[in-house]
């Protein structure tokens, strides 16, 4: 097996230049300030999608629980800029002024332990990485280990996303319960909401999801990658040639919460409030669907399927608010039963090898000129 | 915890939250059997369980209502024609869906997750737009209000009971079909060994179709049972999807006696601790219990050996 001496071959370097080009030029210009912070919250997604496309796409781990990691990230940084929006001054109407509104509702009268820590912004960037990390690898530790895999790890996944949402809403004094932490107002001074602010947010998020698929990129060019698909294609054989299995699945998973996580902080900041309800179940499998329908094997598409399933989700049900179910329930049936590598396998298939012909019989004039990309196969479950 | 009760009190608080427990194991049992059948037997993740249980809540809410209009002489005993009725629509419902969708996807697993949930979004939206969005209730037959006094501080509902009746019925039923009857028999030879089962001429596809359907249907039943406790709304199915899926997988996929224990000890730890905390935190520290025990024991309380 070649592999690819050039970080992008030519079909990715289009599709990263396109990409670029869309969200730094095309969608600033042309969205008013509204609709550029709807963007901005699509992308939060596609952080997990990137992430989904490592472990799913690349190892074959479904994980039905990317909502607890983008939860536990957005809740951290929504803790730090909760515990900035509830100073002494603008909580003195409180019975306990300095601490959150919503504890001082519930008659908590000291701030928790565990909040202490989010005073400091250093500390909120570092647990915004290291919870959710962490927090993945005891559960992918515990899980693969023992060879827990597929539809089992699926289901675990999805009742710790269970778990937490309960648990989120059940404690109320402590996190807000289902209305979540909502008034986040500055960042060290800093104020987000007005409309300038949203635009410096916006550019900001997207240099870290560039960030991202650079990461994602290394690691699908590394050996790492062809490790993490010959173990999604057999895992056994993987195994007795000397690879430890466990870890490479922990590591992927890891990095897909990291990314989550990552995402959930720029929830956080960019849409103003966290709640329980970008958390459980349902949310958990809208972004696996995010990640089916741009193609599980394409970091590129998986970014286009968050905004693209997102921005028809806010279309239809701004308009057709009976429709939307009906039409996502169709999507995800359509992208399943047809297209099992979505936008990213329908582009391969169809409009790819057009423009190839294209230019090979521009190149032909010219020269020969070997074209040495390496396509990744598809997923043969 | 305990130091506010005396014994007699603590005891019978034991009895009546193990009763209550043992409702909600009604439910859980027959939810989790159809769902042992078509995960434990066929590998299918159906995440679309729940709408064939709340379809069933569905046919029984209109049947109750059509024989309050038309019959009401024979409203006392509407429940058992309902409970047909929820077996056949969500089982005809099953089969159709098989046919459809789930037959193209038995060697994609993880992808029958992704489209059943695309179907249960589509039925959620289908039972709101039929039904409304709101909950509705089902009035039951004199006969089965009421509860039975068993001590001064212990009762027990009646329709507790039947729920109870009706689910060990069903469930010797089930276990005849599969593991006595000549049916069973190809169900099982078909789930071990698909390509031998077609070579000694058993219709894999007939079979996988019936089975399917029978996993809903009995969800269609455990939908019947579920209007006793709880009122039926388009999303009530999807609160009991994740508690089916950890019932079926800490029982041992393919082993009904599995499911059964770990649908009782589920209910009554999750029944009992509710006294005693919150309901929220009784439903935490029981996910939570049984999460942790499948990280020990990740094939389940029984594990059927078997030679892959």
């Amino acid at each position: 097996m070649i592999i690819n001496s050039r970080f992008f071959n030519r079909s990715e370097l289009i599709g990263f230049v396109a990409l670029a080009l869309v969200l730094l030029v095309i969608l600033p210009l042309s969205l008013d300030v509204f609709r550029l912070n709807l963007v901005a919250k699509y992308l939060t997604y596609a952080f997990v999608a990137i992430g989904l496309v490592l472990c799913w796409g690349y190892g074959g781990i479904l994980s039905l629980g990317q909502g607890v990691f983008f939860g536990l990230g957005g809740y951290c940084m929504a803790m730090f800029l909760k515990l900035e929006a509830s100073s002494v001054e603008n909580t003195k109407i409180q019975s306990t002024p300095g601490i959150p509104d919503f504890m001082d509702w519930n008659q908590i009268t000291a701030l928790p332990l565990f909040w202490q820590p989010f005073h400091s912004l250093t500390f909120t960037v570092l647990a915004i990485i290291l919870v959710p990390g962490l927090f993945a690898l005891i559960i992918g530790t515990a899980m693969f280990k023992r060879r827990v895999g597929g539809t089992y790890f699926a289901i675990i996944t999805q009742a710790v996303a269970a778990i937490l949402t309960i648990l989120i809403v059940g404690q109320q004094g402590y996190t807000g319960g289902i209305n979540g932490m909502t008034d986040l107002r500055t960042l060290k001074g800093w104020d987000i909401r007005p409309d300038h602010a949203k635009i410096v947010l916006y550019f900001f998020e997207v240099f870290l999801l560039f960030g991202c698929i650079f990461i994602a990129q290394f690691i699908r060019l590394t050996k790492l990658g062809r490790i993490l698909v010959a173990m999604r294609e057999q895992e056994d054989r993987v195994r007795f040639s000397g690879y430890s299995v466990a870890n490479f699945k922990i590591f992927a998973f890891c990095m897909a919460a990291i990314f989550a996580a990552i995402g959930g902080a720029m929830f956080a900041l960019n849409v103003g409030f966290m709640s329980p309800s970008f958390v459980g179940i349902v949310p958990s499998i809208e972004m696996v669907i995010y990640t089916a329908v741009g193609g599980r094997m394409s970091i590129f598409g998986a970014v286009w399927g968050a905004l693209l399933v997102n921005f028809a989700k806010t279309g239809l049900s701004e308009s057709f608010p009976q429709l939307w179910l009906f039409g996502l329930g169709a999507l995800f049936i359509a992208v399943v039963l047809a297209f099992p590598n979505g936008l990213s396998g329908i582009w391969a298939d169809y409009v790819q090898p057009r423009i190839d012909r294209l230019l090979a019989s521009r190149k032909s004039k010219s020269g020969a000129w070997a074209d040495n990309s390496v396509a990744d196969g598809a997923p043969a479950e | 915890m305990f130091g506010d009760y005396s014994i007699g009190d603590l005891g019978s608080i034991f009895v009546m939250q193990g009763f209550a427990g043992l409702i909600l194991f009604s439910v859980y049992v027959l939810m989790a059997l159809g769902l042992a059948i078509i995960f434990g037997q066929m590998g299918v993740i159906n995440m679309a369980h729940g709408e064939f249980m709340i379809l069933g809540a569905y046919v029984t809410w209109m049947t109750s209502n059509a024989f309050q209009h038309y019959l009401p002489s024979l409203f006392s005993g509407y429940f058992f024609l309902a409970m047909l009725l929820a077996f056949l629509v969500s089982g005809a419902l099953g089969m159709l869906v098989e046919w459809v969708l789930i037959r193209h996807l038995y060697k994609r697993p993880l992808d029958t997750l992704l489209a059943t949930w695309g179907l249960s979004l589509i039925l959620q939206q289908t039972y709101r737009s039929v039904f409304g969005a709101r909950e509705v209730g089902v009035e039951l037959p004199q006969w089965m209000l009421g509860s039975l006094k068993v001590t001064d501080s212990i009762e027990v509902p009646i329709n507790g009971v039947f729920v109870m009746g009706l689910t060990v019925l069903i469930t010797v039923v089930v276990s005849y079909v599969l593991y006595k009857s000549r049916w069973g028999r190809q169900v099982r030879a078909v789930v071990q060994n698909r390509i031998m089962a077609g070579a000694v001429g058993i219709n894999t596809e007939k079979v996988d179709r019936y089975t399917f359907g029978l996993g809903c249907g009995i969800a269609g039943v455990a939908g019947s049972a579920f209007t006793m406790i709880g009122s039926t709304g388009p999303t009530s199915g999807q609160l009991y999807i994740v508690d089916t899926f950890l019932v079926v997988v800490f029982g041992g996929a393919a082993s009904l006696l599995g499911t059964i224990a770990s649908a009782f000890s589920i209910s009554q730890t999750q029944s009992t601790l509710e006294f005693f905390t919150s309901g929220s935190m009784a439903k935490v520290l029981t996910l939570l219990a049984v999460v942790g025990i499948l990280m020990l024991r990740p094939q389940g309380l029984f594990a059927l050996k078997v030679r892959k």
